[in-house]
């Protein structure tokens, strides 16, 4: 018996199957992946994604906190509302996790990160937040909810009362605001637009019911990792871990060199690491048929036997190009054709540049 | 509920066998595998002549989730492969028993369906087994 969201009994009663995740019953499909699938890439979806910890940090020195906890750098943080990607990282580069950082006034930032990793997490913000007298609360009382796809914002926006329908229409991309008792962030992880919606737990399954009654479809963590896939996106744990550092895991973006002088932790390492250069995260798309799996084996296309490998961290089947994609860290990024071994035979793929897919169109040209 | 056709017979690893004319066999996985797998994408199926001992994994099942071996559930000569998986492995979701299956095989004269299980001792494997 796992850990259960606000959500549990609803996905039970509407016939999803239910997996462990990270330590909680989570619904992994309600029927068809495929088709949860392409609900989202085509019209909407909805994710009960409760299971993410909701943190709030408050104290005067707050950004200065998150200046030095965290790679990239909350100072890029403008404006209210807006939201930004990063890394958490150990001393030595790891990635600890990856977090997504609202800023909602110059005392309260609200963090939201892996449910798999919150028990960590919490640990390492509160060893460092005692430092800066920031409090750290986990809201165990909100519930989420990410409705996706091209018709998403209009579905969930019509719950809304009509004035607050216009204004949350008017969210701009990575942005959130406060509506009534839902902060509603105009984010995701499927490479479609939408809205991540958190509200008060005991309104989760009244607000589940309503959107599905506006036609968005139910979708499960297997469609989760089919869009976020396609969509380029990291998972934690697969593509990412304490073991490597941002650098090479296709995350030098989300990391703030600049300004020089800003200290934030792992930055010595990553320094270092810059300068050392080393394997780096590419997208791969088979070419033959067959299916693309984490930790297989990526050799160059003219390998000699004992050249250095590389290997697939996520693979999965594409539904939206019918191919199999997949992420790998390999030593010879700008190789264009490679082999993979799947089960003891070699199969031509090529190296590409993420995402797969956004907004509903692929990005790659299939062969 | 997961079907399970009383003319077949069954194994421990949810495949099924159906026993043809002269000793011909037809194999597949069951309902409850291919519920259990999920949505299927790729099927790579024996090549025919191949000769299989019972238990041998000679086709390989892969839904979105993950891969998984299928093992011959008796001895024999591949004499048939469903060529329509390659294309549209869904017919696997769909009809299990029917358009879904995988191979066919010569049995020899003595078909050895030692081990395999009935209709009946296999609902009742599955009983056990979501228990």
């Amino acid at each position: 018996m796992g850990l259960k969201t606000p959500l549990h009994d609803v996905h039970v009663l509407q016939g999803a199957k239910i997996v462990d995740f990270g330590g909680w019953d989570m619904p992994l499909h309600y029927g068809s992946q495929i088709e949860e699938h392409h609900a989202v890439r085509r019209d909407a979806g909805m994710f009960d994604v409760s299971h993410m910890a909701i943190v709030d940090l408050h104290g005067a020195r707050v950004r200065e906190f998150l200046r030095f906890l965290l790679a990239n750098d909350v100072a890029r943080l403008k404006s209210l509302g807006r939201a930004l990607y990063s890394c958490m990282l150990l001393p030595n580069g790891g990635v600890i996790d990856d977090l997504i950082v609202y800023y909602l006034s110059d005392t309260w930032y609200r963090l939201v990160v892996n449910a798999g990793t919150r028990n960590k997490d919490l640990a390492w913000i509160r060893a460092h937040a005692a430092d800066f007298a920031v409090a750290v609360s986990e809201r165990q009382d909100l519930a989420m909810i990410a409705v996706q796809g091209p018709n998403a914002r209009h579905k969930a926006a019509s719950l809304l009362s009509p004035p607050q329908q216009s204004a949350v229409l008017d969210l701009k991309t990575f942005f959130g605001a406060e509506f009534g008792s839902w902060f509603v962030a105009r984010t995701g992880y499927t490479g479609e637009d939408g809205f991540e919606i958190m509200i008060p737990a005991a309104d989760a399954a009244d607000v589940w019911h309503r959107l599905h009654a506006q036609g968005v479809k139910p979708a499960g963590l297997g469609a989760r990792d089919t869009l976020r896939l396609e969509a380029g996106m990291n998972l934690y744990g697969n593509d990412m871990d304490e073991n490597h550092h941002p650098l090479e895991s296709g995350l030098s973006w989300t990391v703030a060199f600049e300004p020089p002088s800003r200290e934030f932790i792992g930055r010595s390492a990553l320094d270092e690491a810059r300068r050392a250069g080393g394997p780096e995260l590419v997208g791969l798309i088979l070419e033959d048929r067959g299916v693309l799996r984490s930790h297989q084996k990526v050799m160059a296309a003219a390998a000699v036997s004992g050249a250095p490998a590389g290997e697939v961290t996520s693979g999965t089947f594409s539904p939206t190009l019918n191919r199999s994609i997949a992420l790998a860290r390999v030593p010879f990024p700008a190789n264009a054709a490679v082999q993979v071994d799947i089960r003891g035979k070699l199969h031509a793929a090529r190296i590409v540049k993420p995402p797969f897919v956004r907004h509903g169109k692929a990005l790659i040209e299939i062969h | 509920m997961t079907k399970v056709p009383a003319d077949l017979q069954y194994t421990k690893s949810h495949e099924w066998v159906r026993q043809l004319q002269n000793g011909a066999a037809e194999v597949g996985i069951t309902d409850h595998a291919q519920s259990a797998l999920g949505d299927l994408v790729f099927v790579e199926v024996p090549d025919v002549g191949r000769t299989l001992r019972a238990g041998d994994a000679c086709a390989v099942v892969e839904s979105v989730k993950a891969a998984s071996d299928v093992y011959s559930p008796v001895a024999g000569k591949v004499t048939a492969s469903n060529a329509a998986l390659a294309s549209q492995p869904e017919l696997l979701n769909q009809d299990p028993y029917g358009a879904g299956w995988l191979f066919r095989l010569d049995t020899g004269a003595s078909s050895d369906a030692a081990g395999l299980m009935s209709a009946a001792a296999y609902a009742n494997f599955l009983a056990d087994e979501s228990k």
